[in-house]
C-alpha cells in the first residue's frame, strides 16, 4: 500500500469547502478539494476552458466553479458540465483514518506521460 | 503446559476439530451462534476474550451510560450459553501471539491453545490523538463497559469543592455525541470539541448536522466545532498527575475532570499483522471470511473485504453467516454490505444512509418544516434512491433505505417519495393520482389550515384566489396566506395552479435563486423578523428546497447576514468568491493583481518606495495607474501575497478592496487646496469620506468622488455617492455608474457643511446596504425603487438621516480591520500555501 498511495497528510489541512494545491515537478499541478459534504477529490488545477485555476473556485455539491469564467467542473469526473464542454484528468484519492492518499502513479506518473 | 491441558480436559470428543475464537465480542459469539445452528457437534470450541465478562450488546453501552438500561440488561449470552454448548471461555486474558506452523496460540497468562481452525473477531481500537497528555489518567475513551465504569465514577465525584463535574468529550461523532448526551444526564456540564465545522459529518449534511448542533445547545452542551486539540493539559492531584482539561490549536482552553477521546476507531489488526497475516487497513478476507491463512478466518470490524472496513454492527451479521457456511463447509460468500446510521440519543431522531455528497448527477428531494423542527433530504439518481438524510422524524428511514438497498425504480412514487412511505403507499392504492403532483392539495378539505400563522383555511384561499388575486403576491396581500413565516408558499402555489391552471399563474417578483421561492426582499425582511443568524438556520426556516444553498444564494445569504447583525455574525468564507477569499484579484494566468488603498487618491514617498519595493522584490511583471486613481502590482502569486501584504502594511498601506463587494475608491481633485476655479477643500473632503467609508461590504461595488468645482474632473456625476462643491456648499448625487451601461446622477440634495456632507453618505450608504439586492449596484436600485422613494426615506422622518447614519458607524466598528494585516499575521494560511510538492518520480526513487 505505502508504495502505491503517496500520503498527503491529515484531512484537517483543508477544511470543508476548499481546496488546496500539490505542485509536482515536472508535471501538472494538482488541486485537492474537500466539498461541504465531507468528501475529497483530486483535479489536475487546470481549467479545460482557459486554464483557470480551479483551486481557487467556489466549492458546490461536487462541482466547482471556475474562477475565471464561472464554468462549472465535476469534482467526480473532471467534466465541463451544462453548455460547455472539456475534461480535466482527474487523480484517483482515497481517505484512510483521517489521511489523505494520491495513487501515486498518477501523480509522478504525469510527467512520464 | 498445564494451561493446555486445562482446556483440553473439558474435551470429550477428540476427533472433533478444535475451533478457537479470538475475541469474545458482537463478532465472535455471533459466528459461534451461526456455526452452532448448522452443526452444533462439528467443533470443540473455545473463546478468547480480553474481557473480564461475558458477551454482550456493545451498541448499547450509550443507553447503560445514560441510565436507561443496566449491564444485566444488555448481555446477550450468559454464563449458561457458554456452558450448555460446551464452550471454554477464557476471558480477561488476551491472546498475545500465535504460531500458525504449529497452529498454537499463548495468551497474555501464559496459557497455549491448539486450533484446527481459528477466527479472530478482534473488533477495533480507538483512534487515541497523539497529543501531549493523551495518557493522562482521567482521559478515557468509550469503547467497552470498562470505559463506561470510568466516565460513570467522574460523573459521581463530580468536580472539585462539590461542584458540577466537568467533561470534555472529543470528537463529534456518534460515539461522541452519545458519550456527551450520556454525561450530561449523569449531571456533568459538558463540552463537545470536533475538528470539522459540523457534526457527524461522515453521517450528516451541514443542513442536518447544524440542526443537530442547536438542538445539542438548546439542551446545555457547548459544541465547538473547528477545533483542532493541541493538547491535553494536566493538573497535579491527591493521587498525582490526573486531566485538567484541554488546549485547542487557536489556544482556547477548555477544563474538564474526564476527557473522552471519541475521534474514530481502528481495526484492531495488530495481533493478525504480527502473525504475518496479510493486513492493510484491516486483515483481509475474501467473500467467505478466509484470511491469506486458510485456517484463519476473521470477522467483525477488525476485517477489510473488498477494500471496505465497517464500524457498524449491521454488515457483521452478514459476514457471520457467509463465515460460518463455509466453517460447516456450505460456502455462500459475503459480497459486502450498504449500511445506515441512527444516532441514539433519546429525543433527537437522526439517521442517515448511502452516498449524500450530491452533485451534479444527483437529484436532490428536500423537504423542510421548520416549526416541527424537521430536514429530510433524499438523494436520487437515474430513479433510485442512493442516499438519505433525515432529522427530527426518522419513521421512514428504513423504508428510504430499503428502498436504497433493493434499488427499487421509485419514478412512480417520485412525487410521494419525500411525504414517506405511508402517504405513497396511499397514493398507489388511489391509482397513482400522485402523477399529478397537486394532488396533495386537492385532497385536502376546505376547512384544512394552509397557512398556520395566519390561520388562513384552503376554501379562504381559494376563494381569494377565485377573486382575482393570481399571483402569490396577490395571495399574499390579500388574505395573508403565505405573508408571515411563508412555508406555506408551496402550498399556496399549488392551489393557485389547481383553481387557475398551470399556465394562468401570474410569476410575481423573481425568486432570490432557484433554491428557494422567496425574493430577496422577502429573505433579507425575514432575516430580521425571524432573528436568522447562520446561514443553514435561514436555509431550514425559510424552506430551502437544496440541502446546502448554490453558487448565487450563499454570497447573497452571507452579505445579507452581514449587514443586518454586524458585529454578530461571523462571515462565512466559503460563501464567498475567490476575489473577496483572497483579498486580491484573480488574473488570466491564476496569478492575482494587488491595490493598495491609496486615501483620495494621494500618495508619498514613503508608500511609492514600498510599491516600487515590492515590484522588484516579487518581480510583479506591471504596474499600472489604475481608472480608480491607485496603484496596481500585478502579476503575484498566491503563495506571496501575505508577504507582499506585509511589506506594504509596514508602509502604513492597507487593502484598497479593488476586489469586493464593497467599497472602492474615493476620487478627488485636486481642489481648493490647489485649484484656480476650487470652491472646496475636495481632497481633504474625499479623504475623510474614504476613511469613514473604506472596509464596509456592499450588495455590490461601491464607488465615490469629490468635484472641487462643477467641472467635475472627478467625474462624481457617474459614480454610485458624488459630491459636486459648490461656493455655498456641497450637491450630493447618488446612483450614477460608468460602466457597462452609462448613467448620470440624481441629484439627492445639497448641504452646507462637510459634517452634513459625511452624515448624507453614512446615511445613504446604509440606506443601500440595507435594501439593495446582492449584486444590485446603486444605479439599477434607484431604477427600480426610484428617486423619489430614496429621497423620502431620507427626509421624510427627520431623524432618518441620523438612525441610518449610526447604523453604518454601529456596523463599521467591525468592518474596518484590514484583512490584509491578519493574513500577512498568518490567519488562512493555508489558504496561500500549497500542502506539499511533489518531486519527479527519478528524485523519489534516489532517496
Ligand atoms: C484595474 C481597473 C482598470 C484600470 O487599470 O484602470 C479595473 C479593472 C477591473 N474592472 Fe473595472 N477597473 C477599474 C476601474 C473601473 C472604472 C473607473 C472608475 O472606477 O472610476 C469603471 C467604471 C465606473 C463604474 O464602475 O461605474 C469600471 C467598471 C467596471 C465594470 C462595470 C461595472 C458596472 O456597473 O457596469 C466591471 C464589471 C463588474 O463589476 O461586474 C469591472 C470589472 C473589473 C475587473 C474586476 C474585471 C474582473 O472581474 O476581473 C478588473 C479587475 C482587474 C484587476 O485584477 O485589478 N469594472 N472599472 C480599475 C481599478 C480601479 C481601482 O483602483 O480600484
Ligand atoms: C458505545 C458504542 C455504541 C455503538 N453504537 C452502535 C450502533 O448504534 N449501531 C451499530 O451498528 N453499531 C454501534 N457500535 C459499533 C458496534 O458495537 C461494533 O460494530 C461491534 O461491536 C463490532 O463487533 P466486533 O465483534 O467486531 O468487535 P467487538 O464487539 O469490539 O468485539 C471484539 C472483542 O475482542 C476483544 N479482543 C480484542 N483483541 C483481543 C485479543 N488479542 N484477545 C482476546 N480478545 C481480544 C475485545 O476486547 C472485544 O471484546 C457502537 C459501538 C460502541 C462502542
Ligand atoms: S475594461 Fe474590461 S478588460 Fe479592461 S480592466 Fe475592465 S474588465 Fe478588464
Ligand atoms: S478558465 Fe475556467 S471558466 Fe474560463
Amino acid at each position: 500500500m505505502i508504495g502505491e498511495w503517496l500520503d498527503i497528510g491529515p484531512v484537517s489541512q483543508i477544511s470543508p469547502g476548499n481546496a488546496r494545491t500539490l505542485p509536482v515537478q515536472g508535471g501538472e499541478e494538482i488541486a485537492i478539494f474537500h466539498t461541504l459534504a465531507g468528501a475529497f477529490y483530486a483535479l489536475v488545477n487546470k481549467c479545460p476552458h482557459k486554464a483557470g485555476p480551479l483551486s481557487q473556485g467556489i466549492v458546490h455539491g461536487n462541482v466547482v466553479t471556475c474562477p475565471l469564467h464561472s464554468w462549472n467542473i465535476s469534482l467526480k469526473t473532471g467534466e465541463a458540465l451544462g453548455d460547455d464542454s472539456g475534461c480535466v484528468p482527474t487523480i484517483p484519492l482515497r481517505v484512510d483514518a483521517g489521511r489523505i492518499y494520491l495513487l501515486r502513479e498518477a501523480v509522478v506518473g504525469q510527467q512520464a506521460a | 503446559m498445564n494451561a493446555q491441558t486445562k482446556i483440553e480436559a473439558g474435551n470429550d470428543a477428540p476427533v472433533r476439530e478444535r475451533l478457537v475464537v479470538v475475541g469474545n465480542g458482537m463478532a465472535g459469539c455471533r459466528a459461534v451462534e451461526e456455526i452452532l445452528a448448522r452443526d452444533p457437534d462439528r467443533f470443540d470450541i473455545t473463546i478468547f476474550g480480553a474481557e473480564p465478562r461475558v458477551n454482550y450488546n456493545r451498541i448499547m453501552l450509550s443507553p447503560v451510560l445514560a441510565g436507561e438500561k443496566s449491564f444485566d440488561e444488555i448481555v446477550i449470552n450468559g454464563p449458561e450459553w457458554y456452558s450448555g454448548n460446551a464452550i471454554t471461555l477464557i476471558t480477561g486474558d488476551p491472546v498475545v501471539s500465535i504460531d500458525r506452523r504449529m497452529r498454537t496460540l499463548v495468551a497474555r497468562s501464559g496459557l497455549v491453545a491448539r486450533y484446527d481452525r481459528l477466527i479472530l473477531a478482534t473488533g477495533s481500537d480507538p483512534f487515541i490523538i497523539p497529543v501531549a497528555g493523551n495518557d493522562l489518567p482521567g482521559v478515557v475513551t468509550f469503547r467497552d463497559l470498562d470505559d463506561v465504569d470510568a466516565m460513570l465514577a467522574a460523573a459521581e465525584r463530580g468536580g472539585a469543592n462539590g461542584e458540577q463535574g466537568r467533561a470534555v468529550v472529543i470528537g463529534g461523532g456518534l460515539l461522541g455525541l452519545e458519550a456527551a448526551h450520556g454525561l450530561s444526564l449523569r449531571g456533568m456540564q459538558v463540552t463537545v470539541v470536533h475538528l470539522m465545522p459540523t457534526l457527524m459529518e461522515r453521517q450528516l449534511d451541514e443542513a442536518a448536522g447544524y440542526l443537530l448542533k442547536t438542538e445539542l445547545e438548546r439542551r446545555g452542551q457547548t459544541i465547538v466545532t473547528g477545533a483542532d486539540t493541541a493538547e491535553i493539559l494536566g493538573r497535579d492531584g491527591p493521587n498525582g498527575k490526573h486531566v485538567a482539561g484541554v488546549r485547542l490549536k487557536d489556544g482556547r482552553e477548555f477544563m474538564a475532570d474526564i476527557v473522552v477521546m471519541a475521534v474514530g476507531i481502528r481495526p484492531a489488526a495488530g495481533l493478525a499483522r504480527t502473525t504475518e497475516l496479510e493486513v492493510e487497513r484491516g486483515i483481509l478476507v475474501d467473500d467467505h471470511m478466509v484470511t491469506s491463512d486458510p485456517a484463519i478466518m476473521a470477522v467483525g470490524e477488525c476485517v477489510q473485504h473488498r477494500g471496505a472496513c465497517y464500524g457498524l454492527v449491521a454488515p457483521l451479521w452478514d459476514m457471520c453467516r457467509a463465515l460460518a457456511d463455509h466453517a460447516v463447509g456450505k460456502p455462500s460468500g459475503y459480497e459486502g454490505s450498504v449500511t445506515s446510521t441512527k444516532l441514539k440519543v433519546s429525543g433527537i431522531e437522526v439517521f442517515s444512509a448511502g452516498d449524500f455528497s450530491g452533485g451534479d448527477e444527483v437529484e436532490d428531494i428536500v423537504m423542510r418544516d421548520a416549526s416541527r423542527g424537521i430536514y429530510k433530504r433524499v438523494i436520487v439518481k437515474d430513479d433510485r434512491v442512493v442516499g438519505a438524510v433525515l432529522y427530527g422524524d426518522t419513521a421512514d428511514g428504513s423504508w428510504y433505505f430499503d428502498l436504497l438497498k433493493k434499488g427499487e425504480d421509485i419514478s412512480d412514487i417520485r412525487e410521494a417519495l419525500i411525504f414517506g412511505q405511508a402517504f405513497a403507499d396511499a397514493n398507489a392504492l388511489g391509482g397513482g393520482a400522485l402523477a399529478d403532483p397537486n394532488f396533495a392539495v386537492a385532497a385536502l378539505s376546505d376547512e384544512a389550515e394552509i397557512c398556520g400563522c395566519n390561520g388562513v383555511s384552503k376554501a379562504r384561499v381559494v376563494a381569494c384566489i377565485d377573486g382575482g388575486a393570481h399571483s402569490l403576491d396577490a395571495v399574499r396581500s390579500n388574505c395573508k396566506a403565505s405573508a408571515s413565516c411563508g412555508s406555506c408558499t408551496n402550498l399556496v402555489e399549488r392551489l393557485l395552479a389547481l383553481t387557475l391552471g398551470e399556465g394562468a399563474v401570474e410569476r410575481g417578483a423573481k425568486s432570490l435563486c432557484k433554491c428557494t421561492s422567496f425574493t430577496h426582499d422577502d429573505v433579507r425582511r425575514l432575516i430580521l423578523e425571524k432573528q436568522l443568524k447562520a446561514i443553514p438556520q435561514v436555509m431550514q426556516e425559510l424552506h430551502w428546497t437544496t440541502p446546502d444553498g448554490c453558487a448565487s444564494c450563499r454570497p447573497a445569504l452571507n452579505y445579507y447576514l452581514l449587514c443586518a447583525w454586524p458585529g454578530e455574525y461571523s462571515d462565512d468564507q466559503q460563501s464567498r468568491f475567490v476575489n473577496e477569499r483572497l483579498h486580491a484579484n484573480i488574473q488570466k494566468d491564476g496569478t492575482y493583481s494587488v491595490v493598495p488603498r491609496m486615501w483620495g487618491g494621494i500618495t508619498n514617498p514613503r508608500e511609492l518606495r514600498a510599491i516600487a519595493d515590492v515590484v522588484e522584490k516579487y518581480d510583479a511583471p506591471m504596474v499600472k495607474v489604475t481608472g480608480g486613481q491607485r496603484l496596481d502590482i500585478f502579476g503575484i502569486r498566491k503563495e506571496d501575497l501575505p508577504a507582499v501584504w506585509a511589506d506594504l502594511n509596514a508602509a502604513g498601506m492597507v487593502s484598497g478592496h479593488a476586489y469586493g463587494k464593497a467599497l472602492r475608491t474615493v476620487k478627488t481633485c485636486v481642489g481648493s487646496e490647489w485649484c484656480r476655479f476650487g470652491t472646496q477643500d475636495s481632497t481633504g473632503l474625499g479623504v475623510r469620506i474614504e476613511r469613514m467609508t473604506w472596509g464596509s461590504w456592499m450588495p455590490h461595488k461601491f464607488k465615490i468622488a469629490v468635484s472641487g468645482c462643477p467641472r467635475n474632473c472627478a467625474e462624481a456625476t457617474i459614480k454610485d455617492f458624488g459630491v459636486v462643491c459648490v461656493d455655498s456648499g456641497y450637491e450630493l448625487h447618488v446612483g450614477g455608474n460608468g460602466g457597462i451601461k452609462v448613467r448620470a446622477t440624481d441629484l439627492l440634495c445639497k448641504v452646507e457643511t462637510e459634517e452634513e456632507a459625511l452624515d448624507h453618505c453614512a446615511a445613504f450608504i446604509q440606506l443601500y446596504r440595507e435594501q439593495a439586492w446582492y449584486l444590485e449596484r446603486t444605479a439599477p436600485w434607484i431604477e427600480r425603487v426610484s428617486i423619489e422613494y430614496v429621497k423620502t426615506a431620507l427626509f421624510d422622518d427627520p431623524g432618518a438621516v441620523a438612525a441610518l447614519a449610526a447604523r453604518f458607524h454601529h456596523s463599521q466598528q467591525f468592518m474596518q480591520d484590514d484583512p490584509w494585516a491578519k493574513r500577512a499575521a498568518g490567519e488562512e494560511a493555508e489558504l496561500h500555501q500549497h500542502l506539499a510538492e511533489v518531486r519527479p518520480l527519478a528524485l523519489e526513487m534516489a532517496k
